[in-house]
C-alpha cells in the first residue's frame, strides 16, 4: 500500500511526504485531532513513535518529546490504539516508529494481533539491522510492511540485501548521526543519495534525518522518492498553540514543495 | 574416553545463547564489522600480542598479585581467602587491562579520536590515561550525577587531556552516558573508536573486552596453583556490567569445581525498588546493542535503578553473565549499599587495603558465604579496584568519626 501511494505520487512528478509524530505527543487528548490535521494540511504518510525511555537513534529534540510522552503515560499499548483512532478517522498510511525492547516485552505475537487490529500499514524498528532481522521477525510479519534503513556508512551489498528484505518503501537515511535539525550539508550527502537511489531497485526510497525545510527538498528532490521530517516538527509542536497553527503551516510548506513539478 | 564439550560463546552471530547479538542502528553495522574483522586479525598475531604484553608488564604493573588475606581468613575462622590485587593495575582498577587492548585496536583501525563512557570514572580514567599515552584525542562521556558523585576521577580525567562531557539525560548515570557515547559513535564512525568499558554493548565487545580482561583469571589460575597446588573452590567478582567478573570467571569457566559467583548491588534492598540487581530480579530484553537481562517496567522502558557505587549504577548487565546465569553455570547474588560499606570497613581493617565501593559489594558477600564453606575451602575475591575515589562518598556515609 505505502509504495504504490508513494507511486502514484511520483507518476504525477510529486515527492510523498512523511511526517514523524511522537504518539501522545505534546498532549494526548488532541493527538489524534493533531494526526487527522498533519494529513489534511499534506502529510501523505504519518510516522508515530512510540516513546521508549533510551531512544539510540534519536538527537535532543525527539529524546525530549519521547520523555515528555512517557511522562504523560504513553505506552506502547496507549500507542496502538492512538493509532487505531487515527486510522478510523482518516485511512492514510501509518508508519510505526518503535525501538526493539517495547515491542519484544510486549509479545511479538500480541503486538502482530494488536498492530493489526489498529490496521498500522508499516513499521521501522531501527535497532533491529539486518543481523538481526530473522530473530526478530521471525518470518511472522508477512501483514506489515517492514521498512529497514540505508545509511552512508551501508556498503552496496547491504543495500541490495535492505532493499530485498524491505517492503513499503527503503529509508534512507542522509547523514552519519542520530535525529535533528541539521542547518547545513556537505556534498557527500548528494554523493551518498545517487548512490544508494541507483542500488535500490524494489522499493521506493524515502530521505530521513535533518530535513527540515521547503529548501531541503528542493535541494534533493531528484535523487529521491520521498522524504520524512521529524525533529523540525516536534520543535514546533513544543511551542504551538491549540490549534497547532505554525505547525500545519510547516507540513503544508514542506508539501507544496514536494508538490512542485520537480523536473 | 568421551570429552566433554567445552564452553564456547559467542557464536559465529555474537550470540551467547539467545543473548549479546547486535541491536544497533545500521550506520554502526560497519563499524562494528571492522572492529570484528581487526579483531580476529591481530588477536593471535605475535606482533600484537607481544606489545599489549609489554604494555601490560611495563606500563600496567601486571602481573597483580594475588595476596593471601591472612586476618581477613581469621575473622572468618575457616578456608583460606585470597586477594587478586586488580586494585594494583595502573590508575588503581583493573579497566586498564581492556583500555590497553583496546587503544592497540584503535591504533591498528588508524581511529586518531577515542570516545567512552564512564559510571565511577575508573575506565574514563583509564581511556583518558592510555589516550595520552599514544597521542590520541579522547572525549568521555559521564553522567550528571556521576559528575558530582566522582569529583575526583572527573579532575584526573581533565588533567589527562581528555575532554568530560556531563551527560542530563534520563537517570544522568552510566546508562545515559552510554547511550551519549553511542550516538557520538553513530555520528563520528568515520573517525573515532569507541572504547567500551564493560563486557555490555553489541557484539564484538562483550567477547573483546572479556578476552583483555581474562589476564585476571589467566594470572589468578597460575598463581593459586603455584601457591596451593589446586584450583579455588570459589570465586567472587562485583558486577555491574562485568566485565572484572568475566575476566576473572572465563579461564575457569570449564573448570566445573570452580564456583563461579557473581555480587551485584542491591541499593537500598530489592523491595524498595531502587537497586540494580539485574540478574537476581530482572527479565530478558534488548538494550544498548544487546539482548541481555535487564531492569525494565512492564512496559519495556528501563527503570531508573540506584547503587551507592557509581560502577554498578547500571540496568543491564554483560549478555555473557546472562548466559551463565541462565546454564547455571555461574550463580549471582546481591549486596546492599549499607552492607557494601560495611564491607569497605572490613578489608580495610583486617588487611590495609580500601577496596573500591563496587568491588566492597564482594567482600561484603564473604559474610553471606563463609559460614557455609569448608576448611579446606578456598576462596578468590577479585578486588577490582581501589577506593580512593570513593573517600567523599564514604565520609557522607559512615561519617568522619570512625
Amino acid at each position: 500500500m505505502i509504495n504504490e501511494s508513494i507511486k502514484q505520487l511520483n507518476d504525477k512528478n510529486q515527492k510523498a511526504l512523511s511526517i514523524f509524530l511522537t504518539a501522545g505527543y505534546p498532549k494526548i487528548d488532541n493527538f489524534v485531532d493533531l494526526a487527522y490535521k498533519v494529513y489534511e494540511a499534506g502529510a501523505d504518510i504519518i510516522e508515530l513513535g512510540i516513546p521508549f525511555s533510551d531512544p539510540l537513534a534519536d538527537g535532543p529534540i525527539i529524546q525530549k518529546s519521547s520523555e515528555a510522552a512517557l511522562s504523560n503515560g504513553v505506552s506502547l499499548n496507549f500507542s496502538l490504539e492512538l493509532a487505531g483512532k487515527i486510522k478510523e478517522k482518516i485511512d492514510r498510511p501509518l508508519i510505526l516508529m518503535g525501538y526493539a525492547n517495547p515491542i519484544k516485552r510486549y509479545g511479538i505475537d500480541k503486538f502482530i494481533i494488536d498492530a493489526k487490529e489498529s490496521k498500522i500499514d508499516g513499521l521501522i524498528i531501527p535497532d533491529i539491522p539486518l543481523e538481526e532481522y530473522s530473530d526478530f521477525f521471525q518470518n511472522k510479519f508477512s501483514d506489515f510492511e517492514v521498512i529497514l534503513l540505508t545509511t552512508p556508512t551501508s556498503s552496496e551489498e547491504r543495500i541490495k540485501k535492505i532493499d530485498e528484505l524491505s517492503s513499503g518503501f527503503v529509508y534512507c537515511v542522509s547523514v552519519t548521526g542520530t535525529t535533528g535539525i541539521r542547518q547545513t550539508f556537505t556534498n557527500d550527502v548528494k554523493h551518498n543519495l545517487e548512490r544508494t537511489y541507483k542500488i535500490i531497485s524494489n522499493n521506493k526510497m524515502m530521505l530521513g534525518f535533518g530535513i527540515s525545510s521547503p529548501e531541503n527538498i528542493k535541494d534533493y528532490k531528484n535523487y529521491t522518492d520521498g522524504f520524512i521530517v521529524g525533529s523540525a516538527v516536534i520543535k514546533s509542536l513544543r511551542a504551538d498553540d491549540d490549534k497547532f497553527t505554525n505547525t500545519l503551516k510547516l507540513v503544508s510548506e514542506l508539501s507544496s514543495a514536494c508538490r512542485e513539478d520537480s523536473l | 574416553m568421551e570429552k566433554k564439550t567445552l564452553y564456547n560463546y559467542p557464536d559465529q552471530n555474537g550470540k551467547f545463547g539467545i543473548f549479546g547479538g547486535r541491536y544497533v542502528p545500521e550506520t554502526l553495522m560497519s563499524a562494528l564489522h571492522e572492529l570484528e574483522r581487526t579483531y580476529s586479525e591481530i588477536k593471535n598475531n605475535n606482533e600484537f600480542l607481544h606489545e599489549l604484553e609489554e604494555l601490560q608488564r611495563d606500563y600496567n604493573g601486571r602481573p597483580t598479585p594475588l595476596t593471601f588475606a591472612k586476618r581477613l581468613t581469621d575473622y572468618f575462622g575457616k578456608g583460606k581467602i585470597y586477594l587478586k590485587r586488580e586494585d594494583l593495575n595502573h590508575t588503581g582498577a583493573h579497566k586498564m587491562n581492556n583500555a590497553l587492548g583496546q587503544i592497540l585496536l584503535a591504533k591498528k583501525l588508524g581511529k586518531k579520536r577515542i570516545i567512552a563512557e564512564t559510571g565511577a570514572g575508573q575506565h574514563g580514567v583509564a581511556t583518558a590515561t592510555v589516550c595520552a599515552k599514544f597521542g590520541l584525542e579522547c572525549v568521555v562521556y559521564m553522567g550528571a550525577v556521576d559528575v558530582e558523585r566522582q569529583k575526583l576521577n572527573v579532575f584526573r580525567m581533565k588533567l589527562l587531556g581528555a575532554e568530560v562531557i556531563p551527560v542530563e539525560s534520563g537517570s544522568k548515570t552510566l546508562k545515559d552516558a552510554t547511550n551519549e557515547a553511542i550516538r557520538d559513535w553513530v555520528t563520528n564512525v568515520d573517525t573515532t573508536h569507541y572504547i567500551i568499558g564493560s563486557v555490555v554493548g553489541p557484539h564484538p565487545y562483550p567477547m573483546l573486552v572479556r578476552d583483555f580482561q581474562s589476564i585476571i583469571g589467566n594470572e589468578t589460575k597460575e598463581q593459586i596453583l603455584a601457591k596451593e597446588g589446586k584450583l579455588p573452590s570459589h570465586i567472587i567478582a562485583c558486577v555491574g556490567g562485568g566485565s572484572n567478573a568475566m575476566g576473572i570467571f572465563y579461564p575457569f569457566i570449564n573448570d566445573d569445581s570452580v564456583k563461579l559467583i557473581g555480587i551485584e548491588a542491591e541499593g537500598f534492598g530489592i523491595d524498595s525498588g531502587k537497586h540494580c540487581a539485574t540478574l537476581t530480579v530482572g527479565s530478558e530484553g534488548i538494550f544498548q546493542g544487546m539482548m541481555t537481562y535487564l531492569l525494565q517496567d512492564q512496559n519495556g522502558q528501563i527503570s531508573e535503578v540506584h547503587s551507592i557505587s557509581a560502577g554498578l549504577d547500571y540496568p543491564g548487565v554483560g549478555p555473557e553473565h546472562s548466559l551463565l546465569k541462565d546454564i547455571k553455570r555461574a550463580e549471582y547474588h546481591s549486596v546492599t549499599d549499607s552492607k557494601a560499606l560495611g564491607g569497605i570497613k572490613l578489608l580495610t581493617k583486617t588487611e590495609g587495603i580500601l577496596p573500591a565501593l563496587e568491588t566492597a559489594h564482594a567482600v561484603a558477600y564473604l559474610n553471606e558465604l563463609m559460614p557455609s564453606t569448608n576448611n579446606d575451602d578456598i576462596i578468590v575475591v577479585n578486588i577490582s579496584g581501589r577506593g580512593d575515589k570513593d573517600i567523599n562518598t564514604i565520609i557522607q556515609n559512615i561519617g568522619e568519626d570512625i
